[in-house]
């Protein structure tokens, strides 16, 4: 890899020294949760060790610092995302799903009303369908999907149509199934034109992609931490201030309020509102070295690293199984990440991932939190493989071995 | 034997490539359906009971080759069989199937009548040690439970 090197990556990521069934691990599962670095868990772990206190509570030196830690994750993910307004319009919360939801009951209770429509896309991840449907529980909302066309990439042709009466464009950065990479600048620019304002999954391509939220120029934007080498339990939701500061409070207890009465409250301004209760406050510190970690390799070479990756792994699948492996998702000249969902002919994926297990190659069989896109290509299920910064070539070298142990055995 | 030679035994192997008893029964046959929310895996059970007998039962569906084969060995277990030899095959598989990972103890002579009087049911007893895989074996049985209530 001449972008930076993976192999020195390797060496900061403790899991990747696991033997399973007496193999060398091979994670090829990035696209379900990412394997963290030393810098971050010991991050966390100082905190536990000398730092732990309450936020934005005590005045004592420890819960200083540990407000600061928390502070300081948030300045951090600002800078990184390059979020107009900094930090201010970054609120933490529990993974992406919860950001989703913050999205539909907080701005999308306030904002939508009966026959507005939601345009997202037959790609989405269920956690940016199922809130919509049980929005529309309560107000009679119209959640309409952008097509996928036969080469896996959203269908746009009729998109002006589509996004007419459109209050809100809900999509996906980058499909944790297909691995297709949407055209979200243009599309963000197409819908503000026809007055709706955009919503980014970026789950999938945080960890993946450099994001730069002035140039890309939406509206809110969501992701988990620990697809971005960071911890779990900790995600990010992001608006401008100015849209923030008109959402309703979403959870409620302490820590988002300004004031409790015998008759009622006030809620806080700004993202306090929506912080209730503890934080997750070592997992923004874990959070936060992930950030640094990230920044310290390159977005734009950690890009760079997948699509090196991802265009050998096609071609020498595409090579050695002559069509009885069928990648679903763009080919290799196609805007595409690292993943790569599979569907071997007469193997059932999970029977495909229990040999891969046997040599310790870890693959997600299963539909990947997106039925209706699935149903879409008529599959139950695909095999997938997915990379991240720590993935050699020697790992596909493993994939390819497990399928053929596969198609073999399965005959 | 390894690990994968212990899960996907011939006799699984067998099944899953040559399914018995495939395919629909029209009406007046129930009709029960069965999903595995956490890997798409679908199957559809068709019975036919008369005079408290299972008198033909037939199945359709999509899955890995264990809830294939798990399906068909189920099938081919209980056809013909009064509800009562149904209700109690049934009872015995899903004990064996949540044995939470533990190797079943052959010595023990109570486990061994067990497996004996499941037959050839009882290769899918290596399964038991793959808690993921244990809801793609226990997919088409859960469905014929449920099926036996509706009738």
């Amino acid at each position: 890899m001449s972008y930076f090197n993976a192999v020195r990556v390797r060496e900061d990521i403790p899991a990747l020294t696991r033997i399973i069934n007496g193999r060398p691990i091979t994670y090829l599962d990035s696209g379900a949760s990412t394997l963290p670095p030393r810098s971050v868990i010991e991050a966390m772990d100082t905190y536990y060790r000398l730092r732990h206190a309450n936020v934005h509570r005590g005045v004592y030196q420890t819960a200083n610092e540990a407000t600061d830690a928390y502070e300081g994750a948030r300045e951090a993910v600002a800078q990184f995302l390059n979020a107009p307004g900094g930090a201010e319009g970054v609120v933490f919360t529990k993974n992406c799903t919860e950001s989703f939801n913050l999205l539909a009951k907080s701005w999308g209770v306030a904002n939508l009303r009966d026959g507005d429509v939601v345009l997202i896309s037959e790609m989405e991840h269920h956690a940016n369908i199922v809130p919509w449907f049980q929005l529309r529980e309560s107000v009679d909302l119209e959640v309409r999907f952008i097509p996928v066309d036969d080469n896996f990439e959203l269908d746009l042709t009729n998109i002006d149509e589509l996004l007419r009466g459109v209050k809100l464009l809900s999509l996906t950065a980058m499909s944790n199934v297909l691995g297709t990479i949407n055209p979200v600048k243009s599309l963000a620019r197409l819908a503000h034109e026809h007055g709706a304002l955009v919503a980014i999954d970026a789950s999938q391509s945080v960890g993946h992609l450099p994001i730069d939220l002035v140039d890309l120029d939406v509206d809110f934007m969501m992701f988990s931490g620990h697809k971005m080498l960071g911890p779990t339990g900790i995600g990010v939701f992001w608006t401008r201030p100015e849209i923030l500061n008109a959402m309703p409070p979403f959870l409620g207890g302490g820590g988002m309020i300004a004031d409790v009465r015998l008759d009622g409250y006030t809620p806080a301004t700004g993202f306090t509102r929506f912080e209730a209760g503890t934080p997750m406050i070592a997992e923004a510190v874990g959070l936060h070295a992930a950030v640094r970690y990230l920044e310290g390799l390159g977005m734009a070479n950690i890009e760079a690293h997948d699509r090196e990756l991802t265009v050998d792994a096609i071609s020498r699948l595409n090579d050695q199984f002559d069509g009885r492996v069928r990648i679903i998702g763009p080919a290799a000249h196609a805007e595409r990440g690292g993943v790569l969902s599979l569907d071997v002919e007469g193997v059932h994926p999970h029977d495909i991932a229990q040999v891969l297990d046997e040599i310790g190659v870890c693959v997600r069989p299963g539909h990947h939190c997106a039925k209706p896109l699935m149903k879409k290509f008529n599959l139950a299920a695909t095999a997938r493989a997915s990379y991240g910064p720590y993935s050699l070539p020697s790992d596909t070298d493993a994939l390819l071995e497990g399928l053929q142990r596969a198609i073999t055995f399965f005959g | 034997m390894s690990n994968l030679e212990n899960l996907y035994k011939e006799i699984i192997l067998d099944h899953y490539r040559t399914p018995r008893n495939r395919g629909e029964l029209p009406p007046p046959a129930s009709k029960t359906e069965g999903f595995n929310p956490l890997c798409g895996d679908e199957l559809t059970v068709y019975l036919n009971v008369t005079d408290g007998v299972v008198a033909d039962i037939k199945i359709t569906g999509q899955g890995c080759s264990i809830s294939q084969a798990s399906s068909s060995l189920m099938s081919v277990a209980v056809k013909g069989r009064t509800l009562d030899e149904v209700r109690e095959v049934l009872a015995k598989f899903k004990n064996m199937m949540t044995l939470d990972g533990e190797v079943v103890d052959l010595t023990d002579p109570l486990n061994r009548d067990v497996l004996r009087s499941l037959g050839e049911l009882a290769a899918l007893q290596g399964v038991s040690k793959f808690p993921v895989r244990i809801k793609c074996a226990t997919l088409a049985w859960n469905t014929l439970s449920q099926g036996l209530e509706e009738n």
